[in-house]
């Protein structure tokens, strides 16, 4: 990198209020302040968000997709844990 | 191959450099595996993420093809920001503003796509301003009147989109949802060059003329944009096999004209070739020779405004490093604010 | 005229500042530094550009206003027709009119005068163009020691044309020599923060003292005006 060369940050915006941020993408800014600007100038100038997150790249980790199958696939196996898993007799209600 | 949770945050391949395809871990065989299994997986109509192992090719083909799409956003901000300073009415100049803004930030989210692929942007910036990668022919053509804005909504634009709307299902999710943003934003671009047109046919008859005009320069470069004749196009049948592209360049081509033939009628304008007419037996517009030469040509660097488009964006970019390095010096200096912490706003 | 009706001088001077300055952001198009920041300059110039549509529509029609009117009818400050220069010319311009007209559209939003629906909407975005030029003061100031030195020097050459800011114009009611204090101190403040030194030349000359706003503009300004209004003369009474 050299120093005209600023890092990535990963952008995540809150559409609206009552909902989760999302990956919006990414953008490149010397700090964080300018990143936040950045990314409400890129990300929200239709009015796209309610609230914004900048983290740098390289602050991630991520789970490799090498590592797929022992991350994921265990859970694939546990239907109790979902609410359709369960028989409830018609008519009872409230559950 | 691509799972929710890797989805939305699996972007650290840029940094780490590894993404899977480091060739003293991998052997011959478990290579092989993982291209069937890449090849099952994009058979399916699965997304390939970043950190998902992809072939080689397949990563330099996106590489090419995104980095191009963004150089051509970021080149063709040049031809239309000659107008704003002269955009002859403050509602047209703040239109006109605003979609050269939303070329810039479309080549900021292709950027940042390409990114994903683990090549910066300072690279592939690099690669462009020494000519060692292309983007759109069409921008080395130049805006001679008012009339050229309109002419590169409707048709530069209107070719574009047609491009681009399949490339929303691009079998690569960073640079397919970059494009869904894209083309959400600009259903705007084309329909405000196609008004402008149509205030200009239905004006004076100077403005009439210069619509005419404009159309009859930019019509036959905007056919072009679809690049070379399907059994001439060196990468096409390999992209649409990665499905990176779903459609042949001819398929798009006779899409195009065929939307834009009732297009241009309604406009009260002439598109510009004699042969030009409907195919019963087809059900496609019929319509005449494309001047290939001409093509090569300017792709070649021979084009009206190759050399001037070039030594804009360097110059931009050469003039501004020392407001780049200002503010990495800045942070440096006051690192407790900068790097390494995320930042919440509201 | 009712005591509701629009002071048009006023309109005017506001919306010719709006006008001119977004147009001369408007140059930045394709030239600005980093990519992110064509994006930044485009939006504050089109804030400033729907600031002026809505300021000379109350003074008459928007586009007879902005693309028929000869030089010496405009009354916008002289500060915001400087040329673009550097990328440090721009933003010590930015950093000195947007506190300015930060903290007259507050004033103006604040009063229960004609201007305060649109005041009080413009103030909000005038806050984001007075961020978004102290965040760039602050880096150029203290970024290298060549962009100390521009910055510094843009802030010298700009300055003599920030005394006319606080000439009243006639119709606004605000609290002129007021809003002149609290600049000063919130700009020396930026400056200081921004290891840059406060310039101590005149913040008016003989000519530049409230000139603008009287119609007397500085060279640059005909050829801009020129260049604006060259093709929408070119077809008289076209529509667009």
């Amino acid at each position: 990198m050299t120093n005209t060369d600023w890092p990535l940050w990963e952008v995540f915006v809150r559409s609206r209020r009552g909902l989760s941020h999302t990956h919006a993408g990414s953008l490149h800014a010397p700090d964080a302040e300018f990143a936040l600007r950045n990314a409400r100038d890129l990300y929200t100038r239709r009015g796209e968000g309610v609230s914004i997150w900048v983290v740098p790249s390289s602050a991630i980790t991520a789970s490799s997709p090498d590592e797929k199958d022992p991350f994921f696939e265990p859970s694939a196996d546990k239907p109790y844990r979902h609410p359709t898993f369960y028989e409830i007799p018609e008519g009872v209600k409230h559950l | 191959m691509a799972t929710a949770a890797t989805h939305q945050t699996a972007r650290t391949l840029a940094q780490d450099g590894q993404d899977g395809q480091d060739g003293t871990q991998a052997d011959v065989d478990d290579t092989a595996a993982y291209e069937r299994a890449f090849d099952a997986a994009v058979a399916a109509d699965e997304r390939v993420e970043p950190r998902d192992w992809m072939p080689d090719a397949y990563r330099a083909t996106l590489v090419r093809q995104i980095a191009q799409h963004a150089h051509s956003e970021i080149i063709g901000m040049q031809p239309e920001a000659n107008w704003i300073t002269r955009a002859p009415s403050l509602r047209r100049k703040a239109i006109l503003m605003a979609k050269v803004q939303d070329e810039a930030g479309h080549g900021l989210y292709l950027y940042s796509a390409a990114e994903t692929l683990g090549t910066g942007r300072e690279e592939l910036l690099d690669k462009l301003h020494t000519g060692r990668q292309k983007y759109s022919s069409i921008f080395n053509y130049p805006t001679l009147t008012w009339a050229d804005v309109g002419a590169i909504g409707w048709l530069v634009d209107g070719a574009a989109i047609t491009n681009q709307v399949p490339l929303c299902r691009c079998s690569y999710g960073p640079y397919a949802r970059a494009m869904v943003r894209i083309c959400k934003e600009e259903s705007f671009h084309q329909r405000q060059g196609y008004e402008l047109l149509l205030a200009l046919s239905r004006g004076t008859p100077e403005q009439h003329a210069m619509a005419q005009d404009a159309v009859d320069r930019w019509w036959w470069p905007s056919l072009m944009m679809f690049g070379p004749p399907d059994d001439e196009s060196a990468h096409s049948a390999q992209s649409m096999a990665w499905k990176i592209k779903r459609h042949s360049n001819d398929e798009l081509r006779q899409r195009f004209v065929d939307i834009c033939v009732p297009q241009a009628e309604s406009l009260g304008l002439t598109l510009p070739d004699p042969d030009l007419r409907w195919n019963e037996e087809r059900e496609h517009h019929d319509f005449g020779p494309i001047d290939w030469t001409e093509f090569w040509d300017v792709l070649k660097g021979n084009g009206p405004c190759n050399e001037q488009r070039i030594t804009q964006r360097r110059r931009a970019h050469d003039e501004g490093a020392w407001v780049r390095e200002a503010a990495s010096a800045y942070a440096a200096k006051h690192s407790a604010s900068g790097a390494g912490r995320g930042v919440e706003q509201a | 005229m009712t005591t509701t009706s629009v002071p048009t001088a006023a309109a005017l001077a506001l919306g010719d500042d709006a006008l001119v300055l977004s147009h001369r952001l408007g140059e930045w198009a394709g030239h600005a530094p980093v990519l992110e920041e064509e994006v930044a300059l485009a939006n504050i110039a089109l804030d400033l550009l729907g600031q002026a549509r809505v300021l000379l529509s109350l003074a008459g029609d928007e586009d007879e206003l902005a693309y028929l009117r000869e030089e010496r009818a405009f009354t916008n400050l002289q500060l915001v027709e400087q040329p673009n220069g550097d990328f440090a010319h721009t933003i010590a311009r930015q950093l000195y009119f947007s506190t300015y007209q930060h903290l007259l559209y507050a004033e103006l939003a604040a009063a229960d005068g004609p201007f305060a629906p649109l005041a009080a909407k413009a103030v909000k975005e005038v806050a984001y163009h007075r961020d978004h030029a102290e965040q760039w003061t602050l880096r150029l100031g203290d970024g290298t020691d060549a962009s100390h030195e521009r910055m510094q020097r843009a802030c010298e050459t700009l300055w003599r044309f920030t005394g006319e800011m606080f000439r009243p114009v006639a119709g606004l009611d605000a609290d002129w020599p007021g809003m002149e204090s609290t600049w000063v101190e919130a700009v020396g403040d930026v400056l200081r923060r921004a290891t840059l030194t406060v310039p101590e030349g005149p913040r008016s000359g003989a000519w530049a003292a409230g000139a603008g706003r009287q119609g007397l503009h500085t060279e640059s300004f005909g050829r801009m005006l020129a260049e604006m209004q060259h093709l929408h003369r070119s077809h008289p009474g076209a529509s667009w």
